[in-house]
């Protein structure tokens, strides 16, 4: 046990003392938060829109009031014949164009049955289909307002609550792929890093030769990742709820346990690439085009996996970080308990297992 | 005095088709300095893994410290002290820390590991750069302290891989002097290294060439068979012998 403590206390100063390790450790999550809050968002404000009114009549103008009235639409300038609608959107900053035909609130009260044109610059497909949400949305209630007011019979009142993030806030989405990110680079990055320099620098030789056992090597070196990467992960909760009001839904208990069992498949992922690689170098570009580009990109962090074609959904399930995503949102926004998530639980315990399984037979072959 | 420390019969190691040690047999006397030489590749490294146990062997036996490479290993690694070519103390560490450190993985208790550490660093006089980190040191100083943590809890053998390379030769010397005063103390030396004028140093030596010990004497007995005047002409003899 002796062995053990002096082990963790020599690689808590190795970590202390190199001050790109504590860059990584401390300054990367806090960065990550606030770039993903604050300045890479997916949603959308004040995006300019022009109109084209043909109507000009009471409902007309009461529609783009209500649109424009909103913070998502901002009104840039109305448009007098459809030959400007092309050139407005090619001066760049208009998103939407919104064309109301002739004889808008005579077609509306008439025949329960009027339509508008909604145009956007879909050079930028994702905007596009927001706004068009949002717009429709917007357009949807006018609709009920009006059929409210006039007494008219047979109209569809579609109403929309978006559950878990009425906002719509990206903040949300944000938060816990940014905690899988991190959690991922310091656990699985920083000590397959960590072993292959030892294998760098001799010193595993060294390490081997001595009565410790294999096993109480890798744990001393991971220890110390284990807590600190803890300990960042309560610091983004934090920071996710201070800041950016990120609520908890669940029990903070269930939502530590699950990072903590996150941790250790991240480790155990960590130890396999450093049982694979000899050096810091390999290690870290394994952990770079291995890990970490898959979580960004494939985990559902930045991109819908359901709007993946099927061999990467398939794909995606492979990623422990796609389950970490779904039991952090879970708990966080929907408040679910432990039967809820189970499964994605018992997927991660399991990927964990299977990993330090390989990588102890790979250590022991690299041994004998 | 008459119990071996190392003794290997027909030990062998083959990767594949390779055969890097080919059934060595030698007998290494408890406090003798026993220096291993060879060309590279020769099969020194294979050779001295195997005994530390960190490599099993293909086919044949050894016991070090009286125990068997095979399934004692864990006693074995009690007993012995090793030191690797490449420098392997901890850079970002101090020189206090690196002994406190290797003392508590052999399990040398807090007061053991401080009267240790006070008695090194008077020998060393290395007493004002305690508390320096050791990439701070200049590199015969490092050789030094890593072959005296090498020895710190006290092994009845110690394996040393070329542990003077890229050292001057008065730090070399130093070195050697080092390695006396533990062979006084009765410790086993096992040695490999490059350096001809470092192999007079030894009480015997072997000679590998391509994974098979070609002599093996004590340096003056080998000059004398070959006809030679330094052991530089001997290992030049039988290196050319095979090519």
């Amino acid at each position: 046990m002796k062995q053990f403590f002096e082990f963790v206390k020599k690689e808590c100063f190795h970590i202390f003392r190199d001050r790109r390790t504590l860059i990584i450790l401390f300054g990367m999550p806090v960065v990550l938060i606030v770039l993903f809050g604050f300045a890479i968002t997916n949603e959308i404000r004040h995006a300019r829109v022009a109109v084209l009114d043909y109507s000009q009549d009471a409902l007309s103008h009461g529609l783009v009031n209500k649109i424009t009235a909103s913070t998502y639409f901002d009104l840039a300038e109305n448009l007098r014949s459809e030959k400007d609608i092309l050139p407005a959107f090619r001066k760049g900053d208009i998103r939407m164009v919104i064309v109301i035909p002739n004889g808008f609130s005579r077609d509306f009260i008439r025949e329960r049955k009027a339509s508008i044109q909604l145009l956007t610059d879909a050079s930028d497909p994702n905007t596009a289909t927001t706004l068009i949400n949002y717009a429709n949305a917007i357009i949807g209630r006018y609709q009920q307002e009006q059929t409210n007011l006039q007494h008219l019979p047979l109209t569809i009142h579609p109403e929309v609550r978006m559950v878990y993030n009425p906002m719509l806030k990206s903040v949300f989405l944000f938060v816990p792929g940014v905690m899988t990110l991190i959690l991922m680079l310091v656990c699985a990055m920083m000590t397959s890093i960590t072993i292959t320099r030892e294998k760098e620098l001799g010193t595993m030789e060294i390490l081997l030769v001595s009565p410790l056992r294999p096993m109480l090597i890798i744990a001393g070196k991971v220890v110390p990742y284990v807590l600190l990467s803890f300990f960042i992960s309560i610091i983004i909760l934090c920071l996710g709820s201070w800041i950016f009001g990120m609520p908890v839904k669940g029990s903070i208990l269930l939502l530590l346990s699950a990072c903590g069992l996150f941790c250790l498949t991240a480790l155990s992922l960590g130890i396999l690439i450093s049982s694979l690689t000899n050096s810091q170098q390999t290690a870290m570009m394994v952990s770079m085009m291995g890990l970490l580009l898959p979580t960004i990109l494939l985990s559902g962090f930045v991109y819908p996996i359901e709007s993946m074609p099927v061999p990467l959904q398939i794909v995606s399930n492979i990623l422990p970080a796609k389950w970490f995503i779904i039991i952090l949102k879970d708990i966080m926004l929907k408040g679910s308990g432990l039967r809820q998530i189970a499964l994605p639980m018992g997927i991660l315990g399991g990927m964990t297992c299977f990993f330090l399984i390989v990588s102890l037979r790979k250590f022991k072959i690299r041994l004998s | 005095m008459t119990q071996s420390a190392i003794t290997t019969t027909a030990l062998t190691k083959r990767f594949g088709n390779f055969i890097a040690t080919n059934a060595i047999t030698f007998d290494v006397a408890q406090g003798e300095i026993f220096g291993f030489l060879g060309a590279n590749g020769a099969g020194k490294t294979t050779a001295m893994r195997m005994l530390c146990g960190l490599l099993r062997p293909s086919s044949g036996e050894a016991r070090v410290a009286g125990f068997d490479i095979y399934t004692q290993t864990e006693k074995i690694k009690q007993r012995i002290g090793y030191m690797s070519q490449k420098f392997s103390l901890y850079e970002d560490l101090t020189v206090k820390e690196n002994i406190r450190f290797y003392g508590g993985i052999y399990g040398l208790s807090n007061r053991q590991i401080r009267d240790k550490t006070a008695d090194l660093l008077q020998r060393l006089s290395l007493e004002q750069e305690g508390n320096m980190l050791v990439k701070a040191l200049p590199l015969g100083w490092k050789q030094k302290l890593a072959f005296s943590i090498a020895v710190i809890h006290d092994p009845s053998i110690v394996f040393l891989d070329e542990p003077t390379g890229g050292v001057d030769p008065i730090t070399r010397r130093q070195f050697w002097d080092l390695i006396y005063e533990s062979a006084a103390k009765g410790v086993t030396i096992f040695v490999t290294t490059h350096y001809m004028d470092e192999a007079e140093y030894c009480n015997r030596i072997s000679i590998m060439v391509d994974g098979k010990i070609k002599a093996l004497d004590t340096p003056a007995a080998l000059k004398k068979q070959y006809g030679a005047d330094t052991m530089n002409e001997v290992f030049l003899q039988l290196a050319r012998a095979k090519s």
